[in-house]
């Protein structure tokens, strides 16, 4: 895997964000280092749960293991970097249609072909998934070629925000606003609304739910649809954080599924837990140790699902 | 039972046990790699490269396609493999059989202290835990590059000549019938050992793990065993490779590996031990064949194939021909 070359390094280019700051004092230089790595943890953490949190949702309600979740967040990232510079569209404009194109590209893979394999095994689902993602690594690498996509920012989302001494990233602080302002839109869907209400009772109990009049089916299209366009939303918002080119679907496949299983496979609250510890450790692991690199993360991971393996929140063994 | 269905007998017979009698068709097949070694002389390289991925996706059926268990980090062992053959070389010991027993020891080794985290929890969790214990190793042998090279790879390896008669040659020739007999000598041992009451009672475990105690079969241990025994198989495959082709690179322990792997034995039918043969010739010679027009095109009819063979041909080749050959003799009768 190429992951431990590229992604460490990306990460690495925002930490002197707060690295060199003034220092006034070594305790004081620890602490805004500290607090600095925190936020940037956060900020990373909050992108992995909006990649994650669709596939958390596949797993919860339809019991299955979709391998080709980042390829979904790939296409999203593809389709902002297209609009922006074919059509000349803004990056917040192209937001928007990251998300259409790939809950479009979502419903139209769960009625074709995921909807078939709902009852397969967990082998077959993986095979397939696995499949889904070869493809899409080779499509997107014949369209796009295989370097890293550029994403011009707007103006204000450049440079740094000066909050009470700490010098924090622009991008950043939107990137968490805006997962923010989702989360709290997604708790108030699932938990008030009445679409909300039968995506719960499906993941309970999908023959109890089936026997009330729900449409079950309907439920799964709908939210794997909503799930593909949170990821290509994240994809999208994420080439300026995690970088975009066709090998992201496996580079990040084991951070997506790692947020999923340690949080739990269809729980909102434990998504978003693991997300924000994975993002904040794997920064800090970063910044602390780079020489152990991806280590804390992959140790990290065994030693949870070997201590929770149902997930820290989870609804589900 | 497969087994059965392939000695030609009919289908009533399916349900008796599973004998160990070698029929005619597998006889067949093992005289192909001996006459691809004198009609073919110019693949000799890429055909012990076939061999000695056939003998590495045989230690994944064992574990899935015979026991059940799903790993996505089966190069683990592999690797583990291949650095053992490997480093003993260049320390100075080249001997390559001897090589090839450390190293399987080695890979048996960690596969037995691993196998206690993955006979645990559910599918998901096992898929996970191999897919980071893979990870692991991979970063550990990255980040240790004064041992293992890193991304450069570990060269340097040369080996002694086997039994002390036959050097390795640029041909291939000697890596060829190397490889042909360390896997047809591990091949006749599994075969022995998934006809047995033990392999027999995991293919009851693939089915039903939670059946097999009340009838008294003990489902950790024998996951545990099965596991340890196919660590130890992909140890000896990545051992031949470090030794016939006297380099190890980092790839050895790649995530694409796992996931090539599985696709192979997929593709030639899991669960029957000649399809994992079958599945890595095929894929082999495919990849060998199409990346030379595209590597890129070769990653897009992969993947297309294994949605197709997921979605519409389950069983794969071996499988697929079982049943047509099950049809064409049904007609007859």
């Amino acid at each position: 895997m190429v992951k431990s070359e590229t992604s460490p390094a990306r990460l690495m280019c925002f930490l002197p964000s707060f690295a060199s700051l003034r220092l006034c004092g070594e305790s004081h230089a620890l602490l805004t280092n500290f607090a600095g790595i925190l936020f940037d943890g956060v900020a990373y953490g909050s992108l992995l749960f909006l990649i994650g949190i669709g596939l958390s949702v596949t797993m919860g309600l339809m019991n299955f293991v979709n391998l080709a979740h980042g390829a979904f967040a790939m296409l999203g990232g593809y389709a902002c970097v297209v609009v922006m510079s074919r059509l000349g569209v803004p990056f917040l404009a192209s937001l928007p249609v990251a998300f259409v194109v790939t809950a479009l590209a979502g419903v139209i893979l769960e009625r074709t072909l995921y909807q078939r394999l709902y009852k397969s095994s967990h082998l077959d689902q993986v095979l397939f998934s696995i499949g889904l993602t070869f493809m899409a690594i080779a499509a997107a690498t014949y369209y796009f070629g295989p370097g890293q996509q550029p994403v011009a920012l707007p103006e204000f989302l450049r440079g740094q925000v000066h909050l009470s001494g700490l010098d924090l990233g622009a991008y950043r602080l939107f990137l968490i606003a805006l997962v923010v302002v989702i989360t709290l839109a997604l708790g108030w869907l699932v938990a008030r609304t009445r679409f909300g209400a039968q995506v719960r009772a499906a993941v309970d109990n999908q023959q109890a739910a089936a026997g009330m009049g729900i449409n079950v089916r309907r439920i799964f299209s709908l939210t794997f649809a909503l799930g593909s366009g949170l990821a290509g939303l994240g994809g999208a918002l994420g080439i300026d954080v995690l970088g975009l080119d066709p090998t992201f679907p496996i580079k990040y496949m084991v951070y997506f599924l790692l947020v999923v299983s340690v949080g739990g496979a269809g729980s909102i609250k434990g998504t978003l837990a693991a997300a924000l510890i994975l993002g904040v450790f794997d920064v800090a692991g970063k910044y602390y140790v780079p020489e152990v690199g991806a280590f804390v993360i992959y140790a990290l991971m065994v030693v949870l699902l070997i201590l929770f393996p149902a997930g820290l929140l989870g609804r589900r063994a | 039972m497969s087994e059965v269905a392939a000695n030609g007998m009919s289908a009533q017979d399916a349900h008796s046990l599973p004998d160990g009698r070698w029929s005619r068709v597998e006889f067949g097949f093992w005289l192909v790699p001996v006459a691809a070694f004198f009609l073919l002389p110019g693949h000799l390289v890429l055909g012990s490269q076939i061999l000695i991925v056939a003998l590495f996706a045989l230690s994944l059926d064992l574990i899935l396609g015979y026991a059940g268990i799903v790993s996505l980090g089966h190069a683990a062992f592999f690797g583990i493999g291949a650095y053992t053959a490997g480093l003993l070389s260049t320390h100075g010991w080249g001997e390559p059989l001897s090589g090839l027993l450390m190293a399987g020891a080695v890979a048996a080794l960690v596969g037995w202290l691993s196998s206690f985290l993955i006979v645990r929890g559910s599918d998901l969790t096992r898929l996970m835990v191999t897919l980071g214990i893979g990870l692991l190793l991979y970063e550990a042998a990255n980040k240790a590059a004064f041992i293992t090279g890193g991304v450069d790879g570990l060269s340097g390896v040369s080996m002694w000549k086997l039994l002390g008669l036959f050097a390795f040659d640029l041909n291939g020739r000697v890596a060829y019938l190397y490889s042909l007999a360390v896997l047809f000598l591990l091949f006749v041992l599994l075969r022995r050992l998934v006809h047995s009451p033990f392999g027999l009672s995991l293919r009851g475990i693939r089915e039903g793990a939670l059946r097999m105690p009340a009838i008294g079969a003990p489902v950790r241990r024998h996951q545990v065993r099965i596991y340890t025994i196919a660590a130890a198989v992909a140890g000896i495959a990545g051992a031949l490779l470090a030794q016939t082709t006297q380099f190890v690179g980092l790839d050895v322990l790649g995530f694409n590996r796992s996931a090539e792997l599985l696709i192979m034995l997929v593709l030639g039918g899991a669960g029957m031990l000649y399809g994992a043969i079958v599945g890595a010739a095929a894929f082999m010679i495919a990849q060998d064949w199409l990346s030379g027009l595209n590597p890129v095109y070769w990653q897009f009819w992969i993947g297309l194939l294994l949605v197709l063979v997921v979605l519409f041909a389950r069983g794969g080749i071996v499988g697929g021909l079982r049943a047509l050959r099950e049809r064409l003799q049904g007609k007859s009768r």
